[in-house]
């Protein structure tokens, strides 16, 4: 079973390193978006500044939800996802493979690169390090609810929309106590209670998210 | 060993077969005859678990297949029309990938033996996208042989087969139903495999609903 796991991850993982430009969609459209708005608003530190928690996170929450489409689509279409529903080890498994897959060429770079626009945005220090704790919470939480909107569209042409439909309304909690605790932290208040609740809801959506993609993946599959 | 028990099935207000039952023993080949759109995917489908049928069930070694993943999905291979294949691995990776989702792994001369045999022999560090349609189906022929399955599940294996591949996977059932396994297929094409298999026979009782 963690054999099985480990397979897919290497695969997908291969499968991303041998088509580089569509790794880095996300990332530039997360760098892009970010610098866009001093441009069109003001360049001033102190409006950057109150903006940047805001911005940053609904930025990196709009790239996760560009590329969810990945998680599923092209295994869909070329018959490899019947292959993974075919097989003996549980779906879940797999399905967490792939999410964590995900997680690892989406979330992990926008992380890795959040500091820097943080910078950019002027940010204070502290708050930069809590921007970096919340995103690594709420990135995963991100994948893995995306995964269950997907295996449920994934059948349906052009269902982009229909997506953001389905998953926008479950990852409004992440946004708004992700960028509320960058925010409280510039403030230099704790931000205990902000990133416990991301924990709790990275925990919850860890054990029920890969569940309910599984089972979904298997209705999808049966009409 | 696989029983399929009153099935139903229905497709866009279309019922495409109702009362469907046979059973397929170990050592047997089963043949689902019928013309386009008369609901052979469908039925293999179902077999396998990934369709609901609207009626009837399938058992395998007399359980449920829904409440018996495990056991069932260890024990049987299925190829559908899509190719599977990868454009990004190479040959070899593909297979190994396929295996993968088995839990299987196979050491390197297993592997070059398997894609000798299926006339890929030269091809196992060649990209997928470099393929023809017909290398890659020959790509799914070397997993099944692999696969260690005792029922094999082929929705038209013949597909973009020259003769010389429709020869192989004659060859490749018969080898396998006289070595005890059982293979349900579907084709187009004639497979007379020495006249030992069976037949179903689908669309003779649609009816729109």
């Amino acid at each position: 079973m963690l054999k099985a796991f480990y397979h897919l991850l290497v695969r997908d993982l291969r499968l991303a390193m041998r088509n580089r430009h569509e790794l880095i969609n996300p990332l530039i459209f997360f760098v892009l978006v970010v610098s866009l708005f001093p441009l069109a608003i003001t360049p001033t530190p102190d409006a950057l500044q109150a903006m940047a928690p805001g911005v940053i996170w609904v930025s990196a929450l709009l790239a996760v939800l560009l590329s969810l489409d990945r998680i599923f689509k092209l295994d869909y279409e070329d018959g490899s996802l019947d292959q993974l529903m075919l097989s003996p080890n549980p779906l879940m498994i797999l399905v967490l493979a792939k999410v964590f897959a995900h997680w690892l060429l989406t979330g992990l770079p926008l992380v890795i690169i959040a500091p820097l626009l943080g910078m950019f945005m002027s940010l204070p220090a502290e708050a930069i390090t809590v921007l970096i704790y919340s995103l690594l919470l709420g990135t995963p939480v991100l994948s893995l609810v995306g995964a269950i909107g997907v295996s449920l569209t994934v059948a349906v042409n052009r269902g982009g929309v229909l997506l953001s439909l389905i998953i926008l309304p479950l990852y409004i909690p992440i946004l708004i106590f992700g960028a509320n605790a960058v925010d409280v932290a510039m403030h230099g208040s704790s931000v205990k209670g902000q990133l416990l609740f991301l924990g709790a809801m990275l925990a919850l959506s860890l054990s029920l998210a890969p569940l309910a993609t599984a089972v979904a993946l298997r209705i999808t599959a049966a009409r | 060993m696989l029983e399929v028990q009153s099935l139903e099935c229905i497709r866009d207000d279309r019922q495409l077969f109702s009362a469907l039952s046979f059973t397929v023993a170990e050592g047997e080949v089963l043949q689902i005859e019928g013309a386009n759109g008369c609901g052979k995917t469908s039925l293999l489908r179902i077999i396998c678990g990934l369709r609901l049928a609207e009626a009837g069930r399938v058992l395998w070694r007399n359980a449920l297949i829904q409440a018996n993943r495990e056991d069932y999905y260890a024990n049987m291979v299925y190829i559908g029309h899509l190719p599977c294949i990868k454009a990004e691995l190479t040959v070899a990776e593909n297979v190994r990938s396929l295996l993968d989702t088995r839990s299987l792994t196979v050491t390197e001369d297993i592997l070059q033996d398997a894609l000798l045999k299926v006339g890929l022999g030269s091809y196992d560090d060649v990209a997928g996208k470099a393929l023809s349609s017909g290398q890659r189906r020959r790509i799914l022929l070397a997993f099944v042989q692999l696969s260690q399955a005792k029922l094999w599940i082929l929705d038209e294996p013949l597909t973009a087969l020259d003769t010389q591949g429709v020869a192989l996977m004659e060859s490749m059932i018969i080898a396998h139903r006289d070595a005890g396994g059982s293979v349900i297929f579907t084709t187009h094409h004639g497979m007379l495999l020495d006249g030992k298999m069976h037949s179903v026979q689908l669309g003779r009782q649609i009816k729109a609903l």
